[in-house]
């Protein structure tokens, strides 16, 4: 009896993906966080379920023209890009921050060319702190690779194939919204692999000075990211828990804790939280107390109880 | 840095669709330097959803309500209204709740040894100056030249007398001072080769003029950008300008909010202005 009161009274929020342990789960999306340190002197990083870095490339990459972002209603559409300090600028000078927390690193990559992804993998696999690789195969604002991957699955497949055979460490694909039906890519990337899935990745959109007549983004079309999105993307995800086995990680437009348990109930073992970082660099930590509290009142010792109860 | 949840004290129009705005801040008048600024959210809703930087128009500390308590440490904001953010700006009074994130970025940095200082500043571009010019008077004799398309575009220009700067005035219609751009006044100045150095903020077409001119009369400039940004800390990367030497193979991307928005002429790439796209103030 004293022993589930006080489970309920701390209730358990850790969740485990792919094999990696997470103190809760709750991480940020990668291009919202930088590096971790940029954010360090506002959240305390050891909190947090994971640390998900910028993209990172086999070479330097510059990223897009000016303009590179927009609000637009909940929302804001960006077209950064991919700009990133390389792989190896990376190892070399970003790890030995993220290191010092007791959190897991997933690294988030991409390539030009399948590979590109491939060496990309294998340069991170035996580096030390690298706790997961999150390989992005969707994003819609760079002329090569990227989403290019995300929407055909054969080439998907392929893809990860070629990845899963240079990495040891836990491999998530970051999946596209911008497809017809992405239970096929879901499917693709699970059976090539996959040992965990991430969605959404951000809608593509565009916005128009009605002034200069010209696109408000450099790139003309960019991503569509924030709240405006969410429902779009829960109901994603509630798609592709259905069509896959493998763990699935929720984003998109999540700012709040009741946001997050929108995606943990249709079978989100985790979740990242993207655009909601800009408006309050500790909006993560509001989130991880607020889950807690969620739990309390609502009798519930372990958040992997409700992982995956939607009534239907 | 912080990210401090406070209030407003005062929010008063000043000129048509200018307003200035004191937030309590308690801190600032220690750790806000000439030239920083500050992400503002002025609503707890999403609409408008990101923070809106704001270069610091001046800091200090106005009396409690009651003698016995310790006077209350403010930050000075000066906006146009240009859009939806700061339209919601507008409408807060006293004792509404915001949330100011900063000091953030880069500040001005003055050369001890150069005695004259010139300040050029084009319509809301003014405001980072301010706090320039209550420093650089301490020590040097300070002219600001100032810009606006018309007589209400330019704004706190009093102050800056108070202060013992020397002010210019130039503006597109002539309805106040000279009749044209403010480049104009500065070129006049530095007709004559003299030792000065120069602190500019204002729109981009601008400050390319007043970079044009300083690389002429081989005086050190320093320019504060007013960028689009969603997050002010270098997360996000949204407001990057292209630095001195940047080509496609070997870019140099500099964030307007962690390497500005106060930068070294020289640090920048000027050959691709058109690049540096620059947006209202604060939207």
């Amino acid at each position: 009896m004293s022993n589930a009161v006080e489970q309920v009274l701390k209730p358990k929020l850790a969740v485990e993906i792919a094999g990696l342990k997470l103190k809760n789960p709750i991480m940020p999306a990668s291009g919202t966080f930088g590096y971790g340190e940029e954010y360090s002197p506002y959240i305390d990083l050891n909190q947090l379920g994971a640390i998900v870095t910028k993209g990172m490339s086999l070479n330097p990459k510059a990223g897009n023209n000016t303009p590179r972002i927009c609000e637009t209603v909940s929302g804001m559409l960006n077209a950064i890009g991919l700009q990133n300090v390389g792989v190896d600028a990376f190892i070399k000078d970003k790890m030995a921050f993220l290191s010092q927390y007791d959190t897991p690193v997933i690294v988030n990559f991409f390539g030009n060319t399948q590979e590109e992804y491939g060496e990309v993998a294998a340069r991170l696999d035996d580096v030390p702190g690298v706790a997961a690789l999150e390989m992005n195969i969707s994003c819609p604002n760079v002329k090569h690779g990227g989403i290019v991957f995300g929407t055909d699955p054969q080439a998907a497949a392929a893809v990860v194939t070629s990845v899963r055979k240079r990495t040891t460490k836990p491999l998530i694909v970051k999946l596209t919204p911008n497809v017809t039906d992405i239970q096929i890519l879901a499917r693709a990337t699970e059976e090539a692999g996959a040992d965990a899935l991430s969605l959404i990745n951000t809608l593509t959109g565009m916005a128009v000075d009605i002034k200069t007549r010209k696109p408000r983004l450099a790139n003309t079309i960019g991503g569509l990211s924030g709240p405006a999105i969410r429902p779009v993307a829960v109901r994603l995800v509630h798609q592709v828990v259905q069509a896959v086995k493998v763990p699935v990680i929720g984003i998109g437009g999540i700012t709040c804790a009741a946001d997050a348990l929108e995606f943990l109930i249709v079978g989100a073992k985790a979740v990242q939280v993207g655009t909601a970082n800009f408006v309050n660099p500790d909006a993560m930590a509001t989130i991880i107390a607020d889950l807690e509290k969620f739990c309390v009142e609502e009798g519930i010792a372990d958040i992997n109880d409700l992982i995956g109860t939607l009534e239907l | 840095m912080q990210d401090l949840k406070t209030i407003v004290l005062s929010n008063q129009e000043i000129s048509p669709g200018y307003y200035r705005m004191k937030i309590l801040a308690s801190g600032y008048s220690e750790s806000a330097k000439p030239g920083q600024f500050v992400m503002l959210r002025v609503q707890r809703s999403f609409t408008p959803l990101l923070r809106r930087p704001f270069g610091v128009f001046q800091v200090g500390f106005i009396p409690a309500d009651c003698d016995t308590l310790p006077p209350k440490e403010f930050i000075e904001l000066v906006y146009k209204v240009v859009g939806g953010g700061t339209e919601t700006m507008r409408e807060l009074q006293s004792g509404d709740a915001v949330e100011l994130l900063g000091p953030l970025g880069s500040g001005f940095t003055a050369d001890a040894s150069i005695a004259e200082k010139i300040l050029v500043g084009g319509g809301i571009g003014l405001v980072p100056l301010y706090m320039l010019a209550t420093e650089l008077v301490k020590t040097s004799k300070v002219s600001l030249f100032v810009g606006g398309r018309t007589r209400d575009d330019i704004i706190t220009i009093s102050e800056f007398e108070r202060l013992g700067v020397n002010v210019s005035v130039a503006t597109e219609d002539g309805s106040l001072g000279e009749t044209g751009f403010v480049t104009r006044l500065l070129e006049q100045r530095l007709e004559e080769p003299h030792q000065t150095e120069v602190f500019a903020c204002g729109p981009m077409p601008m400050l390319d003029a007043v970079q044009k001119i300083c690389a002429t009369s081989e005086v050190s400039l320093q320019v504060s950008l007013e960028a689009l940004m969603a997050c002010g800390v270098g997360a996000c990367l949204g407001c990057v300008v292209k630095g001195e030497g940047h080509t496609i193979n070997e870019p140099r991307y500099l964030c307007s909010c962690t390497s500005g928005p106060v930068f070294n002429a020289e640090s920048l790439d000027w050959n691709k202005t058109e690049a540096i796209k620059m947006v209202g103030g604060g939207k």
